[in-house]
């Protein structure tokens, strides 16, 4: 059996693939250009919403399915993992939106009057419907990428910065810039803004529906909500346009006016690695593993996935779901 | 087969590219419907900095003419930076030229439309300008040197089809040889094929098929009408008349 790999790249998906070879009894290596939690990886600017049966709306199967354990998977990594559910809601104007939400979505019910105001006095106010699924959660992903780093290091993973690919077996989690050896794999473009006030209670990721500028809101605790995202098809990482922070600004306000007047924290931009048909894939090229594509579903699913490698690393499974030999 | 500008074009499904769930899908809307354009927007998707590169090489993978588009644009000045943006990304002089008016509506600015698609066609463009059916204004396009029109049947992303269709067959009549495509606002196949049987050359459309919860299979329906429709047309249909007559004659019928 493998007893020491190197893993390349500390995001999200580097992190839970060494969490998961660790608790196999493999010794891990992270090598990474910025080894410690921060901008350098896309996860950083994650919404860290845990939302299978919400992204079932775009999403495939597969998404739906597996993004269901990652909630009791973060919650076994010692991560605090809010499990109040979620609520999707229309402006009064585009009402149908939600019936067709609900039509291609499962796991929610439709709720109104009291039991909406007794999940979220602040959209009872202005909403009469929305739709609630129940078993769905949200993280701190930054807080959450902090802890897996120290669980890491106190387990005896070695962190080291830079980008050169060693000797012996070695797992690719880079994501975007693993380009340079999976020519499949494209950038999304994603901007994301953070602003705090005191007057809005939300306490559950809360999605509008909007034919033009849909919307999340993920509260981070502490008065912190972060608004999310734009998706656009450009690798460009480093410029969040004026009017991306317009729409989602404006969908904000839209959502709750009390979010006119918060304070604007940050805002960020980074883009999201991508294949063609928005699944993630662990892929066997050459000597190394790459494990990669994961799109917006970095803390959704990475869990499933280091399962998925670790398993392949230790022989346990050596052709999971996702699994994708490139000869090329 | 519709020409646009002497290239013959093997669809009458022109179809948009943003809004898929993912490029995959994307392009199985395109193999399973055969649409023979496909519009990109030149703004926000494959834009900017060649940072959309890997898109732009999907859609080109297509096999598909590329039409670019100035979504989103909302002065002379912005449609026709974009336009010569457009130019340079995708190495053709085909341009389907937006000046939005409205935010809320996205009706476009016949105003606007007509400058642009003036400046535009004297720098060589061949203009593929999203207007009303107002008869004037794509008078107006046409002196500016549009060879196509491409008015919409509602506002875009409605899925309200053909809002005025006085105004689509009087549109039809005035310009017997020129290629009409209905541009926005279709949501149903029926409304597609209703376009055909009015005698338009091609619609385009990205909504309907991008949003449907199968869009491949919705993109499929849709070439489908365009092709029921359009034979409908070409086999000249009945009038419909006040007085209900039988196809089978009632005199002679043998009394039993």
């Amino acid at each position: 059996m493998t007893r020491a790999v190197t893993i390349r790249g500390a995001g999200v998906v580097g992190l839970c693939v060494a969490s998961e070879l660790m608790a196999r009894g493999v010794a891990v290596t992270l090598i990474d250009p910025w080894p410690e939690p921060g901008e350098g990886a896309c996860s950083w600017w994650a919404g860290g919403m845990l939302a299978p049966f919400c992204e079932g709306f775009t999403a495939e199967e597969p998404v739906v399915r597996l993004g269901q354990e990652a909630a009791d998977w973060w919650a076994a990594q010692g991560v605090a993992v809010q499990r109040r559910g979620s609520l999707v809601v229309t402006l009064d104007r585009d009402r149908r939106e939600l019936d067709v939400f609900a039509r291609r979505t499962k796991g929610h019910r439709m709720v109104s009057g009291a039991e909406l105001a007794a999940l979220e006095p602040d959209l009872a106010e202005r909403h009469d419907r929305a739709l609630f699924f129940d078993a769905e959660a949200h993280i701190d992903p930054r807080a959450a990428l902090a802890h897996l780093h120290r669980r890491l290091r106190e387990g005896g993973a070695r962190f080291v910065e830079g980008s050169d690919a060693p000797d012996g077996p070695v797992i690719d989690c880079r994501g975007l810039a693993a380009q340079d050896s999976l020519p499949d794999l494209r950038g999304v473009k994603g901007e994301m803004v953070v602003l705090h006030t005191r007057d809005v209670t939300l306490r559950r990721p809360v999605r509008l529906l909007h034919p033009r500028f849909p919307l999340y809101i993920v509260p981070r605790g502490d008065g912190i909500f972060m608004l999310g995202a734009t998706q656009i098809e450009s690798a460009e990482r480093h410029r969040a346009t004026a009017r991306s922070v317009m729409e989602l600004l404006s969908a904000a306000y839209a959502l709750h006016p009390a979010f006119a007047e918060a304070e604007l924290m940050e805002i960020g931009v980074d883009a999201r690695p991508a294949f063609p048909d928005n699944l993630p894939r662990v892929i066997r090229k050459g000597d190394a593993l790459y494990v990669n594509g994961l799109f917006r579903h970095g803390f959704l699913l990475s869990p499933v996935l280091a399962g998925m490698a670790a398993d392949v690393v230790t022989g346990r499974n050596e052709t999971p779901e996702f699994w994708h030999e490139d000869h090329g | 087969m519709p020409v646009f500008y002497e290239t013959e074009v093997t669809s009458r499904l022109m179809l948009g590219t943003a809004q898929y769930p993912s490029p995959a899908i994307l392009a199985d809307a395109f193999r399973r419907s055969g649409a023979g354009i496909a519009t990109v927007s030149v703004r926000r998707e494959a834009g900017g900095e060649r940072a959309g590169q890997a898109f732009w090489e999907m859609i080109r993978a297509l096999g598909v003419h590329v039409l670019p588009n100035t979504a989103g644009c909302h002065s002379v000045r912005e449609a026709v930076t974009t336009a010569q943006m457009a130019r340079e990304l995708f190495e053709t002089n085909w341009i389907k030229l937006e000046v939005i008016g409205h935010a809320d509506t996205l009706q476009p600015d016949p105003f606007g439309l007509v400058e642009a698609a003036r400046i535009l066609t004297d720098e060589g463009f061949e203009v593929f300008p999203y207007c009303t059916e107002d008869l004037v204004l794509c008078e107006r396009l046409v002196a500016a040197g549009c060879r196509v029109l491409m008015p919409w049947g509602a506002p875009i992303g409605t899925g309200l089809g053909l809002n005025n269709i006085y105004g689509l067959r009087s549109l039809r009549a005035h310009f017997p040889d020129l290629p009409l495509v209905i541009d926005a606002g279709l949501g149903l196949p029926s409304q597609a094929a209703h376009a055909m049987e009015l005698g338009y050359d091609a619609v385009l459309l990205n909504t309907a098929v991008a949003r449907a919860g199968d869009p491949a299979a919705m993109a499929e329906g849709f070439a489908r009408a365009l092709e029921a429709g359009r034979l409908a047309f070409e086999a000249d249909p009945m009038e419909p008349r006040d007085m209900a007559a039988p196809s089978t004659p009632v005199f002679g019928r043998a009394k039993l």
